[in-house]
């Protein structure tokens, strides 16, 4: 396969090599002008604010003032809450379903979690908003606040929507990516060292904890980290779930705001080409974050290649 | 000595009840893991199946405040929008992925390798952002060509690395044995190695046409909405995803039940989608190791 030209004597062959290279080509071409456009759109924007884009926290339609921060907050907020329930429960359940649990239970219950990556966004939005956020109002926040108030965290009036509901959801879409790739991460471990671990006179949660995670650390991280990106970028089921008020409250139950449900609300109304190219930038900066944030997991799997082998 | 016997077993007890209690731990955390699908697919049946009737797949929208009414446009919407893209992006999806398989040598494999690990990682509402930046600025106005370019934009990445992924599980003899009958290596690439894969390539195209027709983000400012029956690609265009966001959140009771019976249609043709792909390409592999 090294050497085309040398190898292919058929005329044919030299067309069809061709054609397959300038669709190739047109490919690499669309995300080039995907990040061109992107950024031309986005650069009146970034030309009159400067870097204070990023660390303004005022979004001012009206006398065109456009900052970021709230919404870079309200995004790595709610993608980190959704880390912190997600992540447990995803690596939880691929310990359980691929080392514990027989058969006959594994197989339906890594289905059912396959399943939730299947669901459209806008379904979870539509749950979130009228069963999950209602259901929070009533029975979660009142307690919460009556016995963790004193954490600011959990205080304040119960609106159902907000932070903590956009949380939430995020975790149940995320949950998917982190036990699926961990689930693969985790059957790479040679058996032989799980037998070693017996041998030695472990429990089964030691030989878990010994031969199992301790060897799959860098493989986990980046499915926490793909988890992570999906969660960045999620758009419909946060924007009718978060509330959409740009403000940093340190309070969960506050509603906010994210950089994709912002240009999900505001785009297809921008009056001014200003506020237009302000919301092309945030664009531009969850793409940028969001091919960061990927790449880095990439690279740890890439780095890991050989060990994952074995 | 026997109290130094005694001690261990105690130890030995603790580290037993320590580990059956964390495997209890992981075994509540693979219920979590399991029930939100339950709950979910459960509530979308309950609460849309009651307004499922022949007018709701035939019907214009119903005016707010009033009953009936149905989501008729915004099925042939999605229809229209979504097959556009998938014409487009089957052929330009296989192709790609023969690239990346058959000449993975190439420099430009690898560089397309690389787009295509970026073009997945990219938040679907940016996907919007672009083609509002290019087709519907050129264009201008919202039209359902740019939600067509937007879905097929979203679909190729998914084609293209199902594809490789397919054609590398083909064993190479399959290719030598053609190429030592002295044929062409193109004739034995589209009539040796892609007709014996055929069904795990439509499994792959059906998956992505599954995620195109429930991405609501990148066709928010791009196909718009429309209330009226419409066919022509130029003209804002409805479709199930956009429709359901505008009920849900119209504070109208007709309109909210019709968006719960629109997610049921959705859940129920991706899932049903999943599930025919799944078993179709399991049965696939397991020829293949048998």
């Amino acid at each position: 396969m090294a050497n085309i030209k040398s190898r292919d004597h058929h005329p044919g062959d030299k067309v069809f090599f061709y054609i397959l290279r300038s669709v190739s080509v047109l490919t690499i071409g669309v995300f080039m002008l995907m990040v061109f456009s992107i950024g031309k759109m986005s650069l009146q924007s970034f030309e009159t604010f400067g870097l204070s884009f990023f660390v303004t926290n005022d979004w001012n339609p009206i006398e065109e003032y456009f900052g970021a921060l709230p919404f870079i907050y309200g995004t790595l907020i709610s993608s980190f809450l959704a880390l912190i329930i997600a992540v447990p429960i995803s690596l939880g359940m691929a310990l359980f379903v691929n080392e514990i649990a027989p058969r006959w239970l594994a197989a339906p219950l890594g289905f059912l979690v396959e399943m939730l990556a299947a669901i459209p966004s806008i379904v979870y939005g539509l749950w979130g908003l009228f069963v999950l956020a209602p259901f929070l109002r009533q029975y979660v926040q009142p307690p919460m606040d009556t016995h963790l108030g004193f954490i600011p965290l959990f205080s304040g009036p119960p609106l159902g929507v907000g932070m903590f509901a956009a949380g939430i959801i995020l975790a149940f879409m995320i949950t998917p990516t982190i036990s699926t790739i961990s689930r693969e991460v985790f059957s790479s471990v040679p058996p032989i060292m799980r037998e070693a671990a017996y041998g030695l006179g472990a429990t089964r949660w030691e030989m878990l904890k010994l031969a199992v995670l301790r060897s799959s650390v860098p493989g986990v991280v980046a499915a926490i980290m793909l988890g992570f990106g999906r969660a960045l970028g999620e758009t419909m089921a946060v924007t009718m779930i978060i509330g959409n008020v740009p403000q940093i409250r340190l309070n969960l139950f506050e509603p906010a705001q994210t950089m994709a449900s912002l240009i999900a609300n505001e785009y297809a109304e921008a009056e001014t080409s200003l506020q237009l190219s302000s919301l092309t930038a945030i664009g531009m900066t969850l793409f940028l974050v969001s091919l960061l944030v990927n790449g880095a997991a990439r690279f740890v799997i890439w780095k890991n290649k050989e060990r994952y082998k074995i | 000595m026997s109290t130094a016997i005694y001690q261990t077993s105690t130890m030995d007890l603790r580290r037993r009840i320590k580990s059956r209690i964390m495997i209890l731990v992981l075994m509540l955390a693979a219920f979590l893991a399991a029930v939100p699908f339950v709950f979910i697919s459960v509530y979308v049946i309950y609460k849309g199946a009651t307004s499922i009737n022949l007018d709701f797949f035939t019907q214009l929208p119903a005016a707010p405040g009033e009953e009936g009414g149905g989501i008729g446009n915004a099925l042939l919407g999605s229809f229209i929008m979504v097959s556009l893209a998938t014409f487009v992006a089957i052929p330009w999806g296989i192709i790609c992925g023969l690239y990346l398989s058959e000449y993975s040598a190439t420099k430009l494999s690898k560089f397309l390798s690389f787009t295509i690990d970026l073009m997945t990682s990219v938040p679907s509402i940016v996907v919007g952002i672009f083609i509002y930046a290019t087709i519907v600025l050129l264009m201008g106005n919202f039209s359902g060509f740019a939600g067509s370019c937007a879905l097929f934009v979203i679909m190729i990445p998914i084609i293209v690395r199902s594809t490789e992924e397919i054609l590398k599980l083909v064993p190479f003899h399959i290719r030598e044995a053609g190429l030592a009958l002295g044929l062409p290596r193109w004739k034995v690439i589209l009539r040796i190695v892609l007709p014996g894969i055929k069904s795990s390539l439509i499994s792959g195209v059906m998956l992505s046409l599954a995620r195109a027709s429930g991405e609501t983000a990148p066709l928010l400012f791009t196909s718009l909405a429309n209330q009226y029956w419409s066919t022509s690609l130029t003209q804002p265009m409805a479709s199930l995803p956009v429709q359901i966001y505008n009920f849900a959140i119209s504070g109208f009771e007709n309109l909210e039940r019709q968006a719960w019976a629109g997610s049921l249609v959705l859940v129920m043709f991706v899932v049903l989608t999943n599930l025919i792909t799944r078993l179709l390409f399991s049965h696939k592999i397991s020829k293949k190791k048998g």
